[in-house]
């Protein structure tokens, strides 16, 4: 069964040239068929392989299928390499990614690009898998680069809006600044060690780089380059609000549960290198910290309800990198897991709500929907409830493991923790805001509930796994360095668990007594200007405008005409100009040439008297 | 001799298909037809088998008593006295570019096929003799009849641009003109002062590439006359500063000429550095080595950004081209082995990506009537596959994994930071910039609203049987890059030898 771990990636290629051969010409059922079957097919087949890897005891599975390039001492293969960190990341993008394929079947229903939008989901589902199996980072990157790919053509979707043109090409243009980082990164890595295999290149690394050593420090601090443009983390989290102007489905699957977190599964893969570079490591926790602080206090800010769930997106992210930082390998990847159920969850609830409400995405124009929408408000309690880690929900264990080892962790982790408590507090607060808001107050729109199996079918099962998610246990914990068990005192766990409570009493204050009127709160002046400086992500996309855009499409602009080319134009003119002199000597007259000619021999003959 | 009759049809099929015209003005594209279905013919024959090819070339090889691993070797005197001889050879890197010219030619074909209905006989004449040219350029191994060659490829395409170009034709084609042939002066000059130093040295009087191999030349003077060649080579490829010539006589040239330029010609400048100028001068080469790589790192960043401030499709498309040169001179320079199969991947690949490019872009305007971005929009709407084909292409262009031109940069860049890190990671801001302006072209023309409501038809048949081939082609590229870099392993792997002694 393992050896057929090639088809994981192939079948949803084939589903994708199938919908792309025939043009997108295929009708809505069996576009539906190749779409989401390909994807359901996949997931078949990885549970297959899965169940098989698990049950031989191997640490690994490796797939050599074709050499892909080798010159001189450089080799990559289009090698697959199957362990349990690619395990889990295999099943969350086959398993969540089919549920996703079928709600989009119904979401996408009636769209002219109905086919198209599965061409291209079927492809980044492959291009997913091939990130996560490479052997390689050159085959690491094919996937990295596919997924950036698709995430600009699903942004994009809806092309006859040139918005979406633009957030689209923002997502590309602003990941792909991570991506050249990274490809240097794999550049001075195969200089250093000769290969850019990712297992050997780990060997290689722990043997021959000195512990904290130069060459550690700066191949990291590259490949965290790629990891934070991927991810959406400071300083490159600009273009993932953005890309909420995509189809709902592409938010869930692409920028909450897969692509974005492809950032995570970079550094975890790569954890030995990280291991040699501390700084870079502690690193790697700041900036998810202050990020996940970031994010928090900007969707709160938020009136757009898919906006909100991408900064709690990217604040969940930064817990992931929060956890890698303080060496939480296992934690981390287990929070993507749990985060990828009930953000999915969420973001296709979103979805449903939005299609209740007539495409009106305003959570200032939602409001006491619980009645109209039951199942929306139900799953999406579900949904928060994960999100804000309450007491049993999945998003609890995975987060507790990650404040608990950022506890107990001893260098520099104190802050970390106190960050990441905050922030919990936070997400409480804009989660809660988020939801009664849309659910309770006032109603001042009717909502009603868009029905059908393949809506709410796998939002069902996603509810379950937000549920329930947090009892499984991924196969990763020997792939890492072993961490302590801790076991937090009781009350610092109390603490954990109760103080972010805060938050959601806070939001209930706030929003469902009334204690604080938020619109006069924005009014005034600090209160105003503090509101601006979070709802704009700390001005950096302005900043970012200032200092890249503008002066890049300035001097463009300026140069259109290519300023060398005046200097080649000017040599034309130059040599016309003297063509001109010379040529009005031609006169033709006689008497100015005989004059001429004179005073040329007395110039001479002058000359040569002086001398 | 396969390699003589390569040229031999081709020219005979050029005068053919300007005698076809009288007869009918459908002719001439048919016979032009046959004549490069003849060549992909012999060219398929060498490819798959071509030790059949080259009977007795292994004892031409030990006479002339050269390196390399020649598939296929023609001698025979031209002008003993002076030392000229036809000197035509082919090895990997030879063969792939001949078939690249011919692949290439017939896309052209397909391109004009449609388009080009005035003095259709001459044009095919000059499509053909321009091919015919390109061929001798890759295939000459003596220096007098390279320059020959170099030459004869420049004056049919003069005529191309000047006859079946757009509203400033003139303009582009003197300008096209002028520099070609003030830059191949200067080799021409570099030459004859190679030729005389190794006469002074040797007494004997000689073009042939093989005998030249070695010259010492003084070195104050060497540096000199390298950079002869280079200049000659860098105004090909072409390079910043010499690029100028390039964005006018493509944004005139009819869409055939623009293929034929992006695709092939610009590939002469490419080849003349890797096979000519490092080989002959490798000191006064590694001596220059860092200012050709800065100036091909110039090259991809600025050009990128001109390129994002162009309205104009085919100029913006021109300047990318000169961008993706950038690589090529880059790697080329790096003269490692990952660097140069870097730059012969991206000349393969972007022959394909840069012709199938132009011929949207030509397309474009043969349906509309402008070459104005601005006046564009929607076109996906309008044309799906067409707007695919445009999809596909920039995105091919722009250095997706799993597409020929990834394989090419990739490998530059990778080979280009074993020398430089600085100049690399510069050039490597290259993969952003790309986005940037590929894929605004994107947006303005096929994202957005149909705003002047323009109606097209889609792809033809033709464009479709072409677009298809070589999206083919590039995914070959791209997939399963070791057929092509296995065929050039050889080549410069010899060339690394001259290049270090």
């Amino acid at each position: 069964m393992l050896d057929l771990l090639w088809l994981v990636p192939t079948i949803p290629l084939i589903g994708s040239l199938i919908l792309i051969l025939t043009q997108g010409k295929l009708p809505e059922v069996p576009a539906a068929i190749v779409g989401a079957g390909s994807i359901g097919l996949a997931f078949l087949v990885s549970v297959l392989v899965g169940l098989d890897f698990l049950g031989s005891d191997l640490p690994s599975f490796s797939q050599r299928l074709w050499t892909w390039m080798r010159v001189g001492s450089f080799d990559a293969g289009f090698s697959l390499y199957l362990d349990g960190i690619s395990l889990v990341m295999m099943f969350v993008i086959t398993g969540i990614g089919f549920l996703i394929h079928v709600y989009a079947t119904g979401y996408m229903h009636d769209d002219p690009g109905f086919a198209r939008f599965f061409s291209y989901m079927n492809l980044f589902v492959s291009a997913m898998l091939i990130l996560v199996l490479g052997d390689n980072l050159l085959l690491l990157f094919m996937g990295w680069e596919g997924v950036g790919l698709c995430s600009y053509l699903l942004i994009g979707f809806w092309y006859t809006d040139s918005y979406n043109g633009y957030c689209a090409r923002k997502a590309f243009v602003i990941t792909r600044v991570g991506d050249a980082s990274m490809a240097l990164g794999l550049f001075l890595l195969f200089q250093s060690l000769g290969t850019i295999n990712i297992q050997d290149s780990m060997q290689l690394a722990q043997a021959q780089w000195p512990q904290g050593g130069g060459m550690a420090t700066a191949v990291t601090l590259l490949l965290l380059g790629g990891a934070v443009g991927k991810s959406a983390q400071l300083p490159l989290q600009t273009w993932l609000p953005d890309a909420m102007a995509g189809p709902t489905p592409i938010s869930a699957l692409i920028h909450a549960a897969t692509m974005v977190t492809a950032g995570v599964y970079l550094i975890a893969r790569t954890h030995a290198l990280y291991l040699l570079a501390p700084e870079v490591q502690y690193l790697v926790g700041i900036i998810g910290a202050i990020t996940l602080l970031m994010a928090g206090f900007t969707a709160l800010t938020q009136s757009d309800i898919k906006k909100v769930l991408a900064f709690s997106t990217m604040s969940q992210i930064g817990y992931m990198f929060l956890a890698l930082g303080v060496g939480a390998w296992s934690s981390a990847i287990f929070h993507l897991m749990t985060h990828a159920f009930f953000k999915a969850l969420l973001f296709l609830t979103a979805g449903s709500i939005i299609l209740g409400m007539h495409h009106e995405q305003n959570i200032f124009k939602m409001g006491g929907l619980r009645k109209d929408l039951p199942w929306s408000h139900a799953l999406f309690l579900i949904g928060t409830l994960g999100l804000v880690a309450f007491p049993g929900f999945s998003g609890f264990f995975s987060k507790e493991e990650i404040l608990a080892t950022a506890l107990e962790n001893h260098d520099g982790g104190f802050i970390l923790f106190v960050a990441g408590l905050a922030g919990a507090v936070m997400t409480y607060l804009y989660s809660f805001r988020l939801y009664f808001l849309v659910f309770y107050g006032k109603k001042t729109h009717d909502g009603h509930e868009v029905m059908g199996l393949h809506l709410q079918g796998p939002l069902v099962v996603l509810a379950v796994l937000s549920v329930f998610g947090g009892f499984i246990q991924i196969p990763v914990t020997d792939l890492f360095p072993a961490v302590a068990e801790h076991h937090p005192s009781v009350g610092s766990q109390a603490l954990m668990i109760l103080l972010p409570m805060l938050g959601g009493v806070v939001a209930w204050w706030v929003f469902i007594k009334g204690g604080i009127n938020t619109a006069t709160l924005t009014e005034g002046g600090l209160g105003r200007a503090l509101h601006r400086f979070w709802f704009t992500q700390w001005g950096m996309d302005w900043l970012y405008d200032r200092l890249f855009v503008l002066p890049y499409v300035g001097l463009a602009k300026l140069n259109k005409r290519d300023f060398i080319d005046a200097f080649y134009n000017g040599t034309a003119k130059v040599a016309l100009a003297l063509h001109g002199l010379v040529s009005d000597t031609q006169t033709g007259q006689l008497r100015w040439y005989a004059l001429t000619m004179i005073s040329g021999v007395l110039l001479l003959v002058s000359i040569g008297v002086l001398l | 001799m396969i390699l003589v009759w390569l040229m031999v049809i081709l020219f005979a099929g050029g005068v053919g298909a300007w005698l076809a015209e009288s007869s009918g003005s459908e002719h001439p594209r048919a016979v032009a037809l046959a004549a490069l279905l003849l060549d992909l013919f012999l060219v398929v024959l060498m490819l798959v088998a071509p030790d059949s090819m080259g009977l007795g070339a292994v004892d031409t090889v030990a006479q002339l008593g050269q390196r390399g691993d020649w598939l296929v070797l023609f001698q025979s005197d031209w002008i003993p006295r002076f030392g000229v001889s036809f000197i035509f050879g082919v090895d990997g890197l030879g063969l792939m570019l001949v078939a690249l010219t011919v692949f290439l030619g017939l896309m052209a074909l397909g391109a004009a096929w449609g388009e080009i209905h005035e003095r259709s006989g001459f044009f095919y004449f000059n499509l053909l003799w321009t091919l015919a040219g390109v061929i001798g350029v890759f295939t000459a191994l003596d220096l007098f009849l390279f320059f020959f060659f170099w030459e004869i490829m420049l004056i049919p395409m003069y005529f191309i641009i000047a006859i079946w170009g757009h509203e400033n034709k003139e303009y582009a084609a003197m300008k096209f003109f002028i520099f070609t042939q003030v830059s191949g002066l200067l080799m021409l000059l570099s030459i004859l002062l190679l030729v005389y130093f190794h006469y002074t040295s040797t007494n004997v009087l000689t073009f042939s590439y093989f005998q030249l191999l070695g010259t010492q030349l003084p070195a104050s003077l060497g540096y000199w006359v390298m950079l002869g060649f280079f200049i000659a080579f860098a105004t090909k490829l072409p390079a910043v500063p010499v690029h100028n010539w390039l964005p006018d006589a493509h944004s005139q040239a009819p869409t055939a000429g623009s293929v034929i330029l992006a695709g092939v010609l610009l590939k002469t400048g490419a080849y003349g550095l890797i096979r000519f100028t490092i080989p002959l001068f490798p000191e006064a080469s590694a001596q220059f080595a860092p200012i050709a790589m800065t100036l091909g790192a110039i090259s991809i960043l600025y050009t990128a950004k001109v390129a994002f401030g162009q309205s104009d499709l085919k100029r913006l498309i021109a300047y990318t081209s000169v961008s993706h040169m950038g690589f090529v001179l880059l790697g080329v320079y790096a003269w490692n082995a990952q660097a140069l199969q870097g730059a012969v991947m991206t000349m393969l690949a972007h022959g394909f990506s840069a012709a199938a490019l132009f011929m949207l872009a030509g397309g474009l305007q043969h349906r509309i009537h402008t070459r104005d971005m601005d006046q564009m929009g929607g076109f996906w709407g309008v044309a799906p596959q067409m707007a695919f084909m445009a999809m596909f292409f920039t995105v091919a262009a722009v250095g997706m994994p799993g597409l020929g031109n990834f394989v090419g940069e990739f490998l530059v860049l990778l080979g280009s930071f074993q020398v430089s890190h600085t100049i690399t990671a510069f050039a490597a801001l290259g993969l952003v910039v790309a986005a940037v302006y590929s894929l605004i072209v994107i947006q303005k023309v096929f994202f957005g609203k149909n705003q002047h409501n323009h109606r097209m038809a889609d792809l033809s048949g033709m464009e479709f049987l072409c677009f298809s081939l070589m999206m083919i082609g590039l995914i070959w590229m791209g997939m399963y890059p070791q057929t092509m870099l296995d065929m050039a392993q050889p080549t410069l792997e010899s060339l690394n030898v001259a290049f270090n002694p």
